[in-house]
């Protein structure tokens, strides 16, 4: 085989702490070819992104040294080369794009110098010579007018842009092998699509292997040639993409695929994984995931799982194909349904019209008001009893400032929130106060929504102390006993601190802690963008079982689309402070007519490629809601725009009884 | 950027203004004019007269905010309290309670002042980083840890005993250079010891400061991103951590810039140099109260004059950061 | 069973203290008048304060857990008994009494007559070194005076010599011969001495945790040998070692010698740098004391509610701040000294004015130092009230008081300690260069500084007179290494970034 460029064999990477050795990375081999996209999938803290620095040996400090095994690029072993000469493999033969392009770039330091170190450094290019290249680089990685460009500094540039500016620096060595790790994690939607379409192009142009590192089943789908999935410091299956997505073997990679929330999966409840991620700080003899799983028998609890190996490539570590093991294995219980006999009762619980927030900014000498934020400009919504309206927006769209202003922790500039008969903008703090347990909000990072320095009883009960519910502290407790038991926890749970759980856990909790005053709606801003998706199918399951018991209403603000198709009602899609279409899930997902829903839809990556519609790329970033183009907010980056859209902003037109939307076109 | 500035100096009006009253109140109504007058011509042989003639030789007969025997806008005007901040809005100082003209003295004294406290500002700052980042290149490695302790052993010695110990040492000891004095025409022998100890009293706190500002930023993720394109750590550190750290370590010393022409206290007394800080210590033994206050609103303006420098240098040091 | 939860109770640790309050009660009922002077009350203020918080900190997770880092921490406990011995001397020259007049034959109106000097319980435990004065300088262990005296001669003759010290080796008959072989006896003796208190003390301990752990003396015993103890037992039994051999040493040379010398009126120099404790260490604490309710107050407030609130509270401080830091000490106390020669009337003693005077210097550096704490919290509760569990409290419609004890206070908890601990060793050294500028402490009070600002204008003696610097630095040095060292372990095990790590 002489087009392997890189192949890891037996990497090991430990962390040293008082609970013992943690091996990271554990015995990890792959191997990837020339030009090949191959990818390592695997939720957080599954050793990922460990494999991709040690492969760099970029470790952090505490485990710099603690590798073993063999990492051979075209042959030679990068593990046993001095420092001094991995410096030339780095950025030269292996670059490497990261997650975070707002902090991976220096700051201080201009574009240009940031690209040109990498020429100076391993293609000995300096001045004019490296200047020309790095125009070129730029060029190739999409950055219009590089010339100008090429001076400015990171924080003028968008995050987007920030990643190409990423791109271009691990360009500029000609690498054999791009070790991208999440790249497009950290960005919207559709710049998350601008970035794969690049980096596609760009490995079509040069040839280069791509190690992707990522989360996300649909990327993977859509980019790599292989994948490799881990668990718990293991790859525990490998395959190709097409095999994979055929078939995935390994338990834990099915239940993967069950996770993902999908339209067709609104009548069941979504495959969840119970338990967590063991502790990696202990020698195992079982298999890792055999508390999980669904199949598991005995002789997982017994025996370590070996690698499996099938054709063409294929392996798995599990004992369920292992024809020297007697298979035991359980037969796995069947989804459970959920009757979704959507309780519409079309009864109206909140109406919201022409909601304005505008944050003025001050500036000058007697902070006078030099201009707004709009934030939220104009906007009319109505959730019924026990329905989903689905908030749908990329990030800065304003969709969070709508919901924190509906329930009145943002001050509303204009417009009225009826909820329940009264207009909330309007009820004096006294007033408001006593009507706040009728809607809650749960928040997005289940990190920061809870105060670390409290009980989890405390921080249940504080709500029900404040709204008067329960009328002793030995009656609160039993209230937050059964709240605690609910949402999948159990009682004696109340008397630790929320550091001891894990994100999921956490995310519980706040359910819980909204739960416990009896709320009519709670507005759920983004609560499962923060986890990994077996985590989100526990929270969806456990939110939708909730619905359907308290007929609640939920304002789901979010910016994935799968969640909206699983769980919504109602779809509502946010640019700019405004909304440009509402209607139900079915016309808004299926049948969607701005330019800006069809856009973002079809930026969606997806597992199904057949199933794609027309695809619509966005060009460019949003325009920030200081200053929004006049006319249609959107006609910049519309590639439909038509005259009338430069001028005027479109008015609401009905497409059906309950589907509106916002353009000239129609 | 000239607008900003501006701007700025209109912002210090009001804290200069609210300065001048805190030395108002301190000195003027905490004791009253008779109790200063009392105070410095002795408590025991003191007349009503010889108060009076104490107050009306420094202008301290008038009321002190408001003047209800004058007439019309005067009634605000002829009071110490108008009297006293006006002028010194204008930088006129006026008399020290001796006799002398306090503006006269300031400008006679900053002199030797400057000659100490640029030196020390300077290479204490260069000192400084460069110890910093040899100590961050070897982190956590012993050089690390012990170069640590050393700075808490260096910064738990008063300064007090850097100026007595370098005094005994190398001026009684060693001869090297004369114990104390100074002389405007023969600088260099009289100002490098002070300013070698200037600069080894500060190693410790500076040090360590540093340090953990340099530490702070190589833990960034653009540190990872350079080390990622293959760069050695040398340039890693100097190139890119050394400019991020650079930001919070010279926009810090920035503020103490103007600050430098008060000169510095105990080290100007302990070397007998003529400078301000001297001149202050001497008003304060002397009790001389024009001279103190005199001070202190010099040293408010140089700190706000060192504030607005502070946000001038952001701008300098640090793209992001735009003036407006 | 109850022995042993007896035993288990932390009042256990603090029974040498408590037999030196007992034996301090036992001098009041022979009729000795207390005396509450200004500081005393607030430190006793202090004390109260820090039992209280360590009451709430044991039942506290969040602030339980750091505190056992620090208990794990080397440096930062060898640190911590050094710390300790301070504070102890410290507290024993806190609590303050009129001796009776003894009078013989007294009649009962006699009998309430009080001494005019006010002494402290640290005074009567030193007194043989507290009432030794020579005329003037000696050296350290010198049986002469460091000056020669003109005496007349029986013969008339008139010489100049070194004359004898009345205290300082006065027991030796010839002491060019003697005096080393004595100093060496007695030396010998002291660690002596030293070793049978520390034996105590260490058998106490073994006694103490074996009853806590359930196990035998020799095995816990075994276990601090081998260093192996989470708490590091081995390292602070040693420090302790070398403290009580210092003891020793104290007790049986000081009466005897001027270990550290006399200053210029012939007072012992160890028996100053004791007397200097108090003050470094009631500027060190008070100072925050009286500026941590301003700053945090201030801070949180402005932080929080933002608005006109915050507009007023940061011109408040940026105006403070603006004026140099020692200036307006000076020119405070300046003013207060002025005050005080006025008013003369209300201060019934010397002891009492100084006190009040080292009062106000606490309450102006207080004051003048509250503006970095301030901001600090005002930074921090500006974003603590944006984060979710705010936001999330406020949707359920808490009240902002409830809010800020809840939430914000808890928050930024360990900002105000790490404060506190970091601003004390700056404090101390803060009080010898105002004290050299004079407008420190008052002259007459025993301090590091005054001891400094009197040695250095005898630099150019010759020989030197150098001990009282010596005696000064030394003990200063060892407060604030302490000091800076266990500041060190509060800020690794209170910071949040650098727990992390």
């Amino acid at each position: 085989m002489t087009d392997v460029l890189l192949e890891v064999k037996n990497l090991n990477t430990w962390f040293d702490s008082r609970a013992g050795r943690a091996n990271v990375v554990d015995d990890v081999s792959f191997s990837i070819r020339r030009g090949e996209t191959f990818a390592l999938l695997g939720e957080s803290g599954c050793g990922k992104s460990m494999t991709a620095l040690s492969i760099m040996q970029l470790l952090p400090n505490q485990a710099a040294n603690n590798m073993s095994g063999e990492v051979l690029l075209e042959g030679q072993d990068l593990l046993q080369l001095p420092e001094v000469a991995m410096r030339t493999v780095r950025g030269n033969r292996i670059a490497m794009i990261f997650q975070e392009p707002m902090t991976s770039l220096n700051p201080v330091l201009t574009v240009g110098v940031q690209i040109g170190e990498v020429l100076t450094k391993h293609k000995g290019l300096k001045g004019a010579a490296s200047k020309a290249r790095i125009i070129e680089l730029l060029e190739a990685v999409g950055i219009p007018d590089p010339t100008q460009r090429i001076d400015e500094y990171p924080h003028q540039l968008s995050g987007g842009m920030k990643q190409r500016i990423m791109i271009a620096i691990a360009l500029a060595g000609d690498p054999d092998l791009l070790i991208a790790d999440e790249p497009t994690t950290a960005l919207d939607v559709t710049i998350q699509a601008q970035v794969l379409d690049l980096l596609r192009k760009l490995q079509k142009e040069t040839g280069m292997a791509v190690l992707m590192i990522t989360h996300d089943l649909a990327v993977v789908s859509e980019m790599v040639d292989r994948v490799g999935v881990m668990y718990a410091g293991q790859i525990v299956e490998m395959a190709s993409r097409d095999d994979f997505f055929n078939e995935p073997q390994h338990p834990y990679s099915q239940k993967l695929f069950d996770a993902i929330p999908s339209m067709g999966k609104r009548d069941e409840a979504l495959a969840i994984i119970p338990g967590t991620v063991p502790d990696l700080a202990q020698e195992f003899h079982q298999c890792r995931f055999a508390d999980r799983c669904q199949f598991s028998w005995d002789t997982c609890q017994q025996q370590v799982p070996r690698w499996i190996s099938g054709n063409d490539s294929r392996g798995v570590r599990c004992h369920l194909y292992d024809s020297t093991i007697e298979n035991k294995s359980r037969v796995a219980e069947k989804v459970e349904l959920i009757s979704t006999s959507s309780s519409n009762t079309g009864e109206e619980l909140l109406t919201v019209s022409n909601l304005k927030v505008h944050f003025p900014i001050h500036k000058g000498l007697l902070k006078r008001v030099a201009g707004y934020v709009y934030a939220v400009d104009d906007v009319s919504l109505r959730v019924n009893r026990g329905q989903t309206l689905a908030l749908v927006g990329e990030s800065g769209c304003g969709k969070t400032t709508l919901g924190k202003g509906i329930i009145q922790l943002v001050k509303p500039t204009d417009g009225s929130v009826l909820f329940n008969g009264a207009d909330l903008t309007q009820l004096s703090q006294n007033e408001l106060r006593s009507r706040r347990k009728d809607f809650q909000i749960i928040f997005q990072d289940p990190y920061s929504s809870m105060n670390p320095r409290m009980m989890v009883g405390d921080i249940i009960e504080e709500g029900m102390i404040a709204q008067g519910i329960g009328d002793s502290a030995e009656a609160r407790r039993v209230i937050v006993d059964e709240l605690l038991q609910q949402v999948g926890l159990r009682p004696e749970h109340r008397n630790r601190y929320p550091h001891e759980f894990s994100g999921g856990q956490r995310q519980r909790i706040c359910v819980a802690r909204a739960l416990a005053v009896n709320p009519k709606i709670i507005v759920c801003d983004e609560p499962t963008s923060a986890l990994d998706v077996s985590v989100q199918a526990q929270i969806l399951n456990l939110l939708k079982d909730l619905q359907k018991q308290y007929q609640l209403a939920f304002l789901f603000i979010t910016h994935n689309i799968s969640v909206v198709a699983y769980l919504a009602d109602d779809v509502a899609v946010m640019y700019l402070g405004r909304i440009v279409e509402r209607g139900s899930v079915q016309e808004v997902l299926e049948n969607a007519k701005h330019p800006y829903t069809q856009a973002l839809l079809s930026a969606v990556p997806t597992i199904d490629k057949e199933s794609k519609q027309e695809i619509l790329r966005l060009e460019g970033d949003p325009p920030s809601p200081i200053n929004p183009p006049n006319g249609c907010h959107f006609h910049p980056r519309c590639p439909k725009a038509i005259n009338e859209c430069r001028s005027e902003y479109p008015k609401s037109r009905t497409i059906s009884s309950t589907h509106e939307v916002s353009c000239h076109l129609y | 950027m000239l607008n900003y500035i501006l701007r700025r100096v209109f912002y210090a009006i009001p804290i200069l203004i609210g300065v001048n009253l805190i030395t108002f109140l301190l000195f003027f109504v905490v004791n009253t004019p008779d109790d200063m007058a009392r105070m410095h011509l002795g408590v025991k042989h003191v007349t009503p007269e010889s108060v009076e003639q104490w107050k009306d030789e420094r202008g301290y007969n008038k009321p002190l905010a408001f003047n209800a025997e004058a007439a019309g806008l005067e009634k605000v005007t002829d009071t110490i309290f108008y009297q006293n901040s006006v002028n010194l809005f204008a930088f006129e100082f006026g008399r020290s309670d001796a006799g002398r003209d306090i503006g006269y003295d300031i400008s006679q004294r900053m002199w030797p002042s400057l000659i100490l406290a640029i030196p020390i500002f300077v290479i204490g700052l260069l000192s400084n980083i460069t110890f910093a980042l040899i100590v961050a290149f070897f982190r956590s490695s012993y050089i690390d840890v012990w170069g640590v302790v050393l700075c808490v052993v260096l910064m738990s010695i008063s300064g007090m005993f850097y100026i007595i110990g370098g005094q005994f040492l190398i001026g009684k000891v060693l001869h090297l250079v004369p114990i104390s004095g100074f002389d405007m025409a023969n600088t260099f022998k009289f100002a490098v010891l002070p300013v070698l100890i200037g600069v080894v009293s500060g190693i410790g706190t500076g040090t360590r400061w540093y340090r953990t500002i340099f530490l702070e930023e190589i833990e960034k993720d653009y540190v990872r991103t350079a080390r990622a394109k293959g760069l050695p750590e040398s340039l890693v550190l100097f190139k890119h951590v050394l400019k991020n750290g650079m930001i919070p370590i010279l926009t810090g010393a920035v503020v103490v810039l103007p600050l430098l022409f008060m000169g510095s206290l105990i080290l100007e007394s302990f070397f007998g140099i003529p400078g301000l800080g001297s001149y202050t210590i001497d008003a304060i033994g002397s009790q001389d109260f024009a001279i103190v206050r005199s001070m202190v609103f010099l040293g408010s303006v140089l700190y706000i004059v060192g504030l607005i420098l502070t946000d001038i240098s952001y701008t300098i040091v640090d793209p992001r950061i735009r003036l407006q | 069973m109850s022995v042993k939860l007896l035993l288990r109770h932390p009042l256990i640790s603090s029974l040498p203290i408590a037999l030196v309050v007992i034996w301090a009660i036992g001098i009041f009922a022979s009729g000795a008048q207390s005396v509450f002077l200004w500081t005393d009350v607030l430190v006793y203020i202090l004390v109260l304060t820090i039992c209280v918080f360590a009451l709430i900190s044991s039942s506290r997770e969040h602030l339980r857990d750091p505190w056992r880092q620090i208990v794990q921490h080397k440096l930062g406990m060898l640190s911590l008994v050094v710390l300790l011995v301070y504070v102890l001397i410290g507290l024993l020259d806190s609590v303050h009494f009129r001796l009776p007049l003894v009078v013989e034959n007294a009649t009962a109106e006699q009998k309430t007559v009080h001494e005019g000097e006010v002494l402290s319980v640290l005074d009567l435990l030193v007194t043989p070194i507290r009432i030794q004065e020579e005329k003037t300088y000696s050296a350290p262990f010198a049986t002469h005076l460091h000056t020669t005296e003109t005496i007349e001669r029986p013969d008339g003759s008139r010489e100049r010599t070194y004359p004898r010290l009345e205290y300082g080796g006065a027991h030796l008959e010839n002491p060019r011969t003697d005096k080393y072989s004595d100093i060496a006896m007695n030396s010998v003796l002291g660690v002596l001495v030293g070793l049978i208190i520390w034996s105590a003390i260490v058998l106490m301990v073994l006694f103490i945790l074996a009853m806590q752990k359930q196990a035998n003396v020799s095995a816990i015993a075994k276990m601090i040998l081998s260093g192996s103890s989470l708490v590091p037992w081995r390292l602070i039994l040693a420090t302790v070692g070398f403290m009580c051999l210092l003891l020793g040493l104290m007790i049986i040379l000081g009466p005897k010698y001027h270990i550290l010398g006399t200053d210029k009126v012939g007072q012992d120099v160890l028996f100053q740098s004791l007397k200097s404790i108090r003050t470094g260490l009631v500027i060190g604490t008070l100072s925050t004391l009286i500026m941590l309710p301003f700053a945090v107050l201030l801070g949180i407030m402005a932080g929080y509610f933002r608005g006109w609130m915050d507009d007023v509270i940061q011109y408040l401080y940026t105006t403070l701040n603006s004026i140099p830091g020692i200036l307006l000490i000076a020119a405070s106390v300046l003013m207060i000294q002025v005050y005080m020669a006025n008013n003369p009337q209300m201060f019934e003693s010397d002891a009492e004015r100084a006190d009040a005077r080292l009062f106000f210097l606490c309450v102006i550096l207080g004051i003048t130092s509250w503006t970095g704490l301030c901001r600090l919290l005002r930074g921090e509760a500006l974003k603590i009230r944006t984060v979710d569990f705010v936001q999330a409290s406020q949707a359920f419609g808490v009240s902002n008081f409830k809010i800020i004890w809840r939430h914000i206070q808890p928050n930024v908890m360990h900002i105000i300690l790490i404060a506190v601990v970091l601003d004390f060793s700056g404090l101390v050294l803060a009080e010898a260069v105002l004290s050299y500028i004079g407008v420190g402490v008052d002259p007459t009070m025993h301090s590091w500084g005054n001891m400094i600002n009197g040695a250095r204008l005898e630099m150019a003696r010759d020989p030197i007179v150098w001990w009282s610097l010596l005696a000064a630095f030394i003990f200063m040095f060892a407060l604030v290494l302490a000091a800076n060292l266990f500041s060190d372990a509060v800020r690794d095990a209170f910071d949040p970034r650098l727990r992390k790590q």
